[in-house]
């Protein structure tokens, strides 16, 4: 019973609840005690179990008083990044050791507002700057997925940034999870573990209260188990908030009506430049069996071009570490985390911050630095901006032409090993973010599905990429894919 | 427009070893603007709070905090951009300018770099001797304040006092266009009373809401311009002053012995009364200005423009120019009265109804002199317009002399009443009783037949006669008619 329960879906659980089939004290205790078996996995840096469970009695009784909210009893896991009062909020960072804020993220506030509950804090890449989650103060977070169907003994990596948020959601260790995407950091962790990710439009969800990487880019969305319960959390999670000057007072719809939506009348747009050189085979077929599936449901196939697809990635990689060097200014030992003394002010800072991050929130940092420094300015970061606009404009020539979404292969590759990548250069790392940058920096809502498995039996995604603020075209064809492809779990092996 | 175009007159050059030398100062003045919240936080910007007090999650940088613009302090830059002259520009960008210490909590502070909110503008300066001349202004941008460091409260340990800690502040910047100490302090005055009289920036320099960066150095005249040094955060208008007149003569010395002016930053010392340097260019910080990616552009309408607009008071310029032209006052005496809004509000109720020039002249010369001697602000004065105006409709109407009216405005500021009253009860009106005066004017004759015989041959005696006649009367006749009674009685 109790593994049965933290299998079920958000949606699921809504409807026993309703059915009275089961409790959320009931399903809070079973989530508990997988926390508890799943240490190995690493995937939360701070467990909340006694207030999950206060939670939970309370939604027991709006359940028995029929007032019930969308979320009641549904208990979840908050990346690190996310601001929760009086609760471990450390960007699995040293440098913020011991800090719990005084004030509530304004998703998780409408998280809670709604009726879930929190198991605990997710594991991350330090500050959301990594593919992998090993770049965190906590350790890496193992994916829950074996080559081989769990045969093989060798520790894979869940993806990152959100790679806590992903490997428990796909271990069943919460029923869905807060993450944020500044370049892939939902997406790819979602198709490294077989879950489904969604990075909506930039300024659909508020930045307020969550630890900022790079504030043009950052967004933040749900990670979760079917498409159905990504549309239910980000009903919640969406909307203006004044808090952020870069939210969009947008009225947010049915997503989870839109799932039901279907294709039929719809163009997606399958864009050339995706396919890279040395693009593995089970991409390039797992990429032709989406739009196989996407036409039997009635979409035209439409053959696209963005041509300045290939400028993104190093674009990107000037535009995030320019706006970090700076977001990251704050951590500086004064008022609160981490400080390390020093003989006077400046050596305090630079003892602090050489102890407070770690080696790739240091290269970022400096990288940052240099592209924003006097006489560089010009030939980098502004350089990059106008990439940044060329890339949008290929997006709106696109959708002006009456493409509805575009399809295209989530990552380059399936999950890759821990420590595999420590000998590699951080480009190789970097290139994991190739197919996923472009939307962030078009600021379009990009989502990973789950289609196949690959030769491993290790879990592949595809990619859809919407115009702005239609996320409700990427559950529909999202939904498609699911119901053709199938949904798809780890062996339990922890 | 060439920078620095204008040559000052001559009197101003400075005298060197070699010759004449001529100053070329441009400032950067710090105007907090008034509000009652900061710039992108809810929080209060009341001074004298205990430290740390006024405080918000955003100006302490805690994480994932972020900025939202006040519209008040937006509108607040339009309406001094107006009153600048200056063009409003209806999209400009807020920068972050990148710096560590640990009173800027961000490691940053949100700036306008390349697009201020108001671009060139001017104002006109008025010098004592009457004369007036142009500085232009290059820019205005809206940024935040830093917190405060404390060093003195603590052996070892330096603290932070977070309540200025993004305090809106406009940065007014100034063309090289001042020519002397003289002209900056007359600059900063001017621009001051703008700022008050627009109430977008209180002036109170003792508090911090208004300070100047000042830009010096000296040329042969009307030469290239030189290397200049910018001395920071000077407090108050005798200080600017000071500090440029100091500054020039460092600056001519060393160019003098054949040395050359390193650009660097400078403080001024005013007990010692000299500039010392703070940094070269090359400790220079190197700020990486871009665009602040938490912030939109800051777009306003023509619409918001034109209702700030429309609700402009009347500025100095304006004013002056009418209590020139509608009250027949002199340019000096309007500019004087103009100078704060209250004084000329004060002016123009007392003079309301009444001859203008003579109120002026008790404005200024009564109140204003006794306000200075007792270190009086216009707004406690113990006299009220209409009071003043009361005393001088009695001259007017012939009630008191001039004399005894500077008697009733003693009694007025140090006991108060109504001057009509006064004068009434006190017996201090003026016999204008032609048979009253006649009575005493016979009897000083009578007293001194050999004044009168002198005065037959020399009428400018008259006045001794007059003399004699307001002693015996106790002051109180009045002085029109005591002359023509005498005259006619003396024959001359």
């Amino acid at each position: 019973m109790t593994a049965e329960l933290t299998g079920l879906s958000i949606a699921a659980l809504r409807d026993g609840y309703a059915a009275k089939s089961f409790s959320p004290v009931e399903v809070v205790d079973a989530y508990i005690a997988a926390l508890d078996a799943a240490r190995d996995l690493n995937a939360y840096v701070a467990t909340t179990p006694d207030r999950a469970r206060a939670d939970a009695k309370a939604s027991e009784a709006r359940i028995a008083a029929g007032t019930a909210r969308p979320l009641e009893g549904i208990p979840l896991g908050i990346k690190d990044l996310f601001a929760t009062e009086g609760v471990h909020t450390q960007a699995a960072s040293h440098i913020l050791d011991g800090f719990k804020p005084f004030y509530e993220s304004t998703i998780t506030a409408r998280l809670f507002g709604d009726g879930a509950t929190m198991l605990g804090k997710l594991n991350m890449d330090e500050f959301a700057m990594g593919s992998s989650n090993e770049t965190s103060f906590y350790g890496p977070v193992v994916n829950p997925w074996r080559a081989g169907g769990g045969s093989s003994n060798a520790a894979l990596v869940p993806g990152g940034s959100s790679g806590g948020s992903s490997a428990a959601v796909a271990a069943n260790l919460c029923a869905g999870a807060t993450a944020t995407d500044t370049g892939g950091s939902i997406r790819q962790p979602a198709a490294f573990t077989g879950t489904v990710g969604i990075k909506p439009t930039y300024g659909r969800c508020s930045r307020w209260g969550v630890v900022a990487f790079a504030s043009s880019l950052d967004q933040a969305g749900p990670i979760t188990r079917t498409v159905r319960d990504a549309a239910i959390m980000l009903r919640s999670m969406a909307g203006f908030d004044p808090k952020d000057s870069t939210s969009a007072d947008i009225a947010v719809p049915d997503y989870e009506a839109a799932t039901g939506r279907g294709m039929k009348g719809k163009r997606i747009g399958i864009p050339k430049e995706y396919r890279v050189d040395g693009m593995p085979e089970e991409i390039e077929a797992l990429w032709a069996k989406g739009r196989a599936m996407l036409q039997d449901a009635g979409a035209e196939i439409v053959d696209i071009s963005l041509p300045h697809t290939k400028y993104a990635l190093p674009a990107y990689y000037i535009v995030a570490p320019a706006e970090a060097s700076s977001n990251l200014a704050r951590y500086d030992g004064v008022r609160y985390g981490l400080r390390v003394p020093g003989r006077d002010v400046t050596s305090m800072y630079e003892n602090t911050r050489a102890a407070g991050f770690g080696t790739e929130v240091k290269r970022r940092i400096m990288i940052g630095t240099y592209v924003l420094s006097a006489g560089y300015y010009d030939a980098y970061y502004l350089r990059a901006q106008k990439v940044r606009t060329l890339i949008k404009r290929d997006f709106e020539t696109v959708f002006a032409d009456g493409i509805d979404a575009i399809l295209t292969p989530a990552t380059p590759s399936s999950a890759f090993g821990v420590g595999e990548m420590s000998k590699a250069s951080p480009i190789e790392m970097y290139l994991n973010d190739i197919f996923t940058v472009t939307a962030n920096m078009a600021g379009l809502p990009a989502m990973a599905v789950p289609a196949g498995l690959d030769g491993k039996q290790l879990p592949l995604s595809l990619q859809l990429i919407g115009r702005p603020f239609d996320e409700e075209t990427l559950f529909a064809a999202a939904q498609v894919i699911e119901d053709a492809a199938g949904s798809f779990s780890p062996t339990r092996w922890w | 427009m060439t920078l620095g175009a204008r040559i000052a007159d001559k009197k101003q050059f400075l005298k060197g070893a070699t010759g004449d030398w001529e100053i070329v100062v441009g400032m950067e003045v710090h105007a907090q603007v008034t509000s009652n919240a900061k710039l992108f936080s809810g929080a209060s910007t009341g001074f004298g709070g205990a430290p740390n007090s006024h405080v918000s999650f955003v100006d302490a940088a805690m994480p994932g905090m972020l900025p939202v613009i006040n519209e008040m302090c937006v509108a607040q830059a339009v309406k001094t951009g107006l009153g600048l002259k200056a063009e409003i520009n209806l999209r400009s960008v807020f920068d972050r300018k990148n710096y560590f210490y640990p009173d800027l909590p961000q490691g940053y502070q949100i700036s306008q770099f390349k697009q201020p909110i108001v671009g060139e503008g001017e104002v006109i300066v008025d010098l004592t001797d009457g004369t007036s001349f142009r500085v232009g202004i290059e820019r205005l941008h809206l940024e935040q304040d830093a917190g405060k460091s404390v060093h003195d409260q603590h052996p070892s340990k330096s603290f932070v006092d977070l309540n200025r800690s993004g305090v809106a502040l406009m940065e007014i910047v100034s063309r090289p266009d001042i020519r002397s100490p003289e002209e900056a302090r007359a600059y900063l005055t001017k621009l001051r009373t703008i700022l008050r009289y627009l109430g977008t920036c209180d002036g109170n320099m003792e508090e911090g809401s208004l300070r100047a960066d000042v830009n010096v150095s000296v040329r042969k005249p009307g030469g290239p311009l030189g290397t200049r040094c910018e001395i920071k955060n000077v407090n108050s208008i005798r200080f600017v002053g000071q500090a440029v007149e100091k500054e020039a003569r460092r600056q001519i010395g060393i160019i003098e012995d054949g040395g050359t002016i390193d650009q660097e930053t400078r403080l001024f010392d005013p007990v010692k009364g000299e500039t010392r340097s703070m940094r070269s260019k090359e400790e220079a910080h190197d700020y990486r200005y871009f665009p602040d990616p938490d912030l939109l552009p800051l777009e306003i309408d023509q619409a918001f423009v034109d209702e700030i607009a429309r609700n402009l008071p009347e500025l100095p310029d304006d004013k002056k120019a009418r209590f020139v032209s509608s009250y027949g006052l002199s340019p000096y005496d309007a500019g004087v009265l103009v100078g704060e809004q209250v004084s000329a509000d004060y002016f123009e109720a007392t003079a309301k109804g009444r001859d203008a020039k003579t109120a002026a002249n008790w404005v200024i010369n009564e109140l204003f002199g006794r306000l200075n001697k007792e270190g009086k602000a216009i707004e406690t004065s113990p006299i009220a317009p209409a009071q003043l105006g009361g005393l001088i409709d009695l001259i007017a109407a012939g009630t008191i002399s001039g004399k005894i009216a500077k008697d009733v405005f003693e009694i007025l500021w140090t006991e108060g009443g109504d001057p009509a009253a006064i004068v009434n009860d006190r017996g201090m009106i003026q016999v204008t009783d032609t048979a009253e005066i006649e009575a005493v004017i016979d009897q000083v004759i009578a007293a001194n037949p050999d004044k009168v015989e002198q005065a037959k041959a020399k009428p400018t005696l008259l006045g001794w006669f007059v003399g004699q006649v307001m002693k015996s009367s106790g002051g109180k006749a009045n002085p029109g008619a005591v002359n023509d009674i005498l005259k006619r009685k003396l024959g001359i």
